[in-house]
């Protein structure tokens, strides 16, 4: 089965958040990511730091960044396994960062 | 499971007591900091094993990291040994022992209610500060306005803060007049929970305000027999939650409700604090509240309540705290004890009845008299007052029930 990058923009941050908001949240993903598990689907994943920096150009320039708007942020990834790209597509309709306003970009791996 | 409202209050109770009430808003930071980020890795990744050990640790270590790199720029708590390198890690980490945590909660209970504060605004400070919740949260819980609850905070954190340290809770006589005033914002929290939210923060404000009474009850200065009244009168209400609703949400009147559902446990455990209460001279109004729950509480059924002892307790309690929704429940129950009739004469003689002129409880405890005493046509027309004031959809669906009775064909109440 090919695999597919998910690339989670906006919608992470819940630093407006109350404790409980968090929480169910924090919840919500779980849930999510635990399906994924149990249907052999997921591979791997992380939350990104906030910040960094960006190495541009043939003279390797280090700028603070990346400076998107904050809904162009990559705040995280996912590494899944799904027969194609439409099942794939399906899969990340459960991801709890559409309730925040958030996006994901569903993406294949390429192979050989 | 973690509970992140309640881990959240307690981390910041601990880190302004280390890091001093005037960076209480950098306590706050570190706070939702360490709850943010562990919440992007939890999303993610399997809780550890202990997750409540995990972020207090967490928050720790961001006190120590802080304090270590803004030590010569800010000002911490200056009783506190944290200039020095040998000293700053075992100072902090005393701190969040569950002694200091439970300590620092006290003294952060206290530093919210002083006496130049209005009783909400205290309110809207301790749901924030020692509940943990948010904004809108406490908006819904006290029925106002995310604006107006924004205001109550911010202008409450700053008298709170011009006290200069968290209030030192120390020998009973010192702690007098301010102990007063945290079990009468208590005993509000809990009645906000009890009378005024609808589910499921109704259980939630009747829980914290237990949780943080119990507080006040393990330690030895706080647990005057006042607190434990306090205490007590809460298990007994709190008990009796559970049957207070139907399943649609509409409240139920004491002798629809099914007594079998109410909480034995809590009940009993009220009954082991009460006895503790009596220990001293004191009676204050919470042992006659307390009293009159526990009557209700121990009686299998309306029928079988002690009405002349709970009339005795409400008349001790209008001598000492008059107020005309006390003198309703003292009708009441004269009603329950003599028959309608002389309940209707104690209605109609409430003193300061025009104080009650928007409570839909009047005019719905006449129209029960009216019932009982064969009055359909009354006691139809007293449930359409009662329907017009509702406040919310279940008190609304009380009294449209009622309202039914009363215009039903058959008397549904032989009594």
């Amino acid at each position: 089965m090919p695999n597919f990058l998910y690339v989670f923009r906006g919608g992470m941050s819940s630093r407006t958040f109350s404790p409980k908001e968090m929480q169910e949240s924090m919840q919500k993903w779980a849930t999510w990511i635990q399906q994924l598990t149990k249907t052999g689907n997921f591979k791997a994943g992380d939350p990104l730091e906030s910040g960094g920096k960006v190495v541009r150009g043939s003279r390797k320039v280090v700028t603070d960044g990346p400076y998107a708007e904050t809904k162009d942020v990559v705040g995280g990834y996912l590494l899944i396994s799904a027969a194609n790209l439409d099942e794939a597509v399906e899969l990340s309709r459960g991801c709890p960062i559409f309730d925040n306003d958030g996006s994901v970009e569903v993406r294949q791996i390429h192979q050989m | 499971m973690v509970d992140f409202r309640l881990q959240s209050a307690r981390m910041t109770a601990a880190l302004t007591r280390i890091l001093g009430l005037h960076n209480l808003a950098l306590a706050e930071d570190v706070v939702q900091d360490v709850l943010c980020r562990s919440v992007e890795l939890w999303k993610f990744h399997p809780l550890p094993d202990d997750p409540t050990a995990w972020l207090l640790r967490a928050a720790r270590n961001r006190a120590i990291d802080l304090i270590r790199a803004e030590r010569t720029r800010l000002r911490f708590s200056p009783d506190l040994a944290l200039q020095s390198e040998w000293t700053l890690s075992p100072t902090v980490n005393a701190m969040f022992s569950e002694s200091e945590i439970a300590d620092d909660q006290l003294r952060m209970m206290f530093s919210c209610c002083p006496p130049n504060l209005p009783p909400q605004a205290q309110l809207a400070l301790v749901l924030k500060l020692l509940c943990g919740f948010g904004t809108s949260e406490i908006a819904a819980a006290l029925l106002a306005s995310d604006a107006a609850v924004e205001k109550q905070i911010s202008r409450g954190k700053r008298t709170l803060m011009r006290a200069g340290a968290l209030y030192e809770v120390s020998g009973r006589e010192q702690i007098g007049k301010r102990l007063e005033s945290v079990q009468r914002a208590l005993y509000l929290l809990f009645s906000e929970g009890y009378h005024g939210s609808h589910e499921p923060v109704r259980a939630e404000l009747c829980r914290e305000a237990m949780r943080l009474c119990g507080l006040l009850a393990q330690h030895p200065a706080c647990a005057t027999p006042r607190t434990l009244a306090l205490l007590a009168l809460m298990c007994f209400h709190a008990a009796r939650l559970p049957g207070r609703a139907a399943e649609d949400g509409s409240l139920l009147l004491l002798e629809e409700q099914d007594r079998s559902l109410w909480d034995r446990e809590l009940i009993r455990r009220g009954f082991q604090i009460i006895d503790r209460s009596a220990e001293g001279e004191e009676l204050s109004e919470y042992h006659l509240e307390a009293g009159i729950a526990a009557e209700h509480c121990s009686a299998n059924s309306v029928r079988e309540t002690n009405w002349a002892r709970i009339v005795q307790l409400y008349d001790l309690l209008l001598a000492l705290r008059p107020s005309p929704v006390v003198a309703l429940s003292r009708a009441i129950a004269v009603g329950e004890l003599r028959g309608p009739r002389e309940g209707l004469d104690a209605l109609a003689a409430l003193p300061d009845r025009d104080r009650l002129d928007e409570y839909p409880f009047l005019p719905a405890a006449e129209g029960r008299l009216h019932l009982r005493a064969g009055d359909r046509a009354q006691a139809a027309e007293s449930f359409r007052r009662a329907l017009a004031l509702a406040r919310n959809p279940p008190e609304a669906r009380l009294f449209e029930a009622r309202l039914r009775e009363a215009d039903a064909p058959t008397c549904a109440r032989p009594s």
